[in-house]
């Protein structure tokens, strides 16, 4: 987030605006600390790591000017099928998903991540570091050429990529809105109940899975790094946490 | 009172729930969903939807369990609350006409910005999360 507000610096004389969404069902009291200048300066250096960013941006980081918006109840996620957060949307000045929702240049650190110090091996950072410079690379490309960036998708290949949703994903969305309704009442054995009926019911949302893990209060605005997230990693053997985004070019 | 969340309206209104059926007076359904009773049907903006007779009770309220199942949304309730999804073949027409879907959101202060405002703009749309 802070960091993109270098991007951002770089790009919105080009006419680049960036929104960020943060799906978080605590709303202010989670995402208020992330955003403010204070609690930047003590982001710790394994964040960056672990993110992709080099040093160059990282020491540049700035509390954002764009828009900061909460969505309490998960709704862009359900809009665009949105299942693991950072990912991100490219849209045109006319409206029109170019990239849609993928991996805003993460790779699987997670997966390389030592769960005892948190340290990630060097070569890890550097494949990090390299796969987020080319996502940037493109996003640079894409604002300075438009349509005819080799990173702006045909509307075909965009419908393809899409994940249209199911009846599972709109009960899972409503099972959410209860859940937030729940949360907001101090009634949170009842939000947790909701929240992990979305789980159930989409089991490749991480977005819902890990925001169930966290809802408790005493863990508001915390990374989870708990044995429940590491498990749920685990669970997934050979399938990505993070999948690369396909920057390959589509004719 | 029932807690009617739709779309994004959170409404306390009188309803009665009774088997599948929930019951509302057209003033409180107006309210909680925007759906008003009209000679024509039920209407919303643009849309309107003929209104088939057992959707009324003989009291004249609306059945919306009924009609939100006619619309093709889930509907899950728990103690006094209700909340509405969306009708999944919406959201996929929505989505797949690759006309990225609109929302309005607040910011740290409340104000509330919406995707379309920015139209005119390239728009690069990130998703976060604190956890």
């Amino acid at each position: 987030m802070p960091v993109w507000q270098v991007i951002y610096e770089e790009l919105r004389d080009q006419g680049l605006e960036i929104i960020a969404v943060a799906f978080d069902t605590a709303g202010r009291a989670a995402v208020e600390p992330k955003i403010r200048a204070t609690d930047i300066a003590e982001r710790p250096a394994m964040l960056a790591g672990l993110m992709g960013w080099d040093d160059t941006l990282w020491a540049r980081q700035a509390p954002p000017t764009y828009p900061c918006l909460i969505d309490e109840t998960h709704l862009v996620a359900e809009l665009y099928g949105m299942t693991n957060v950072p990912q991100a949307v490219w849209i045109d000045e006319q409206g029109r998903i170019v990239r849609p929702p993928e991996s805003a240049g993460t790779i699987d650190m997670v997966r390389h991540l030592n769960r005892e110090t948190l340290e990630l091996p060097d070569a890890a950072i550097a494949e990090g570091a390299e796969a987020r410079n080319a996502y940037i690379a493109a996003l640079r490309d894409w604002v300075r050429h438009g349509v005819d960036s080799r990173y702006a998708l045909p509307a075909a290949e965009v419908k393809r990529r899409l994940r249209g949703p199911g009846e599972a994903e709109v009960r899972a969305a409503t099972h959410v809105k209860l859940g937030r309704h729940f949360y907001a009442n101090g009634a949170l054995v009842q939000a947790k109940r909701h929240f992990d009926e979305a789980v159930t019911l989409c089991p490749d949302s991480w977005n819902y899975r890990r925001q169930s893990m966290m809802l408790d209060p005493e863990n508001v605005g915390q990374l989870n790094a708990g044995p429940d997230f590491w498990a749920a990693v685990d669970a997934l053997g050979d399938e990505p946490y993070y999948p690369p985004a396909d920057l390959a070019p589509v004719r | 009172m029932t807690t009617i969340l739709y779309d994004d309206r959170v409404s306390a209104v009188d309803a009665r729930a009774d088997g599948a059926h929930l019951w509302l007076e057209p003033d409180a359904l107006e309210r909680a969903t925007g759906w008003k009773l009209e000679p024509q049907g039920l209407c919303r903006g643009d849309a309107c939807v003929q209104a088939r007779a057992e959707w009324r009770d003989d009291a004249g309220r609306v059945d919306l369990a009924a009609f939100a199942a006619h619309l093709g949304q889930p509907m899950i309730a728990d103690d006094d609350a209700v909340a509405f999804g969306a009708s999944v073949n919406a959201l996929r027409e929505d989505l797949l006409s690759t006309i990225a879907p609109d929302f309005t959101l607040p910011d740290l202060d409340g104000n509330l910005h919406s995707l379309s405002d920015y139209r005119g703009k390239k728009v690069f749309l990130y998703s976060w999360g604190s956890y």
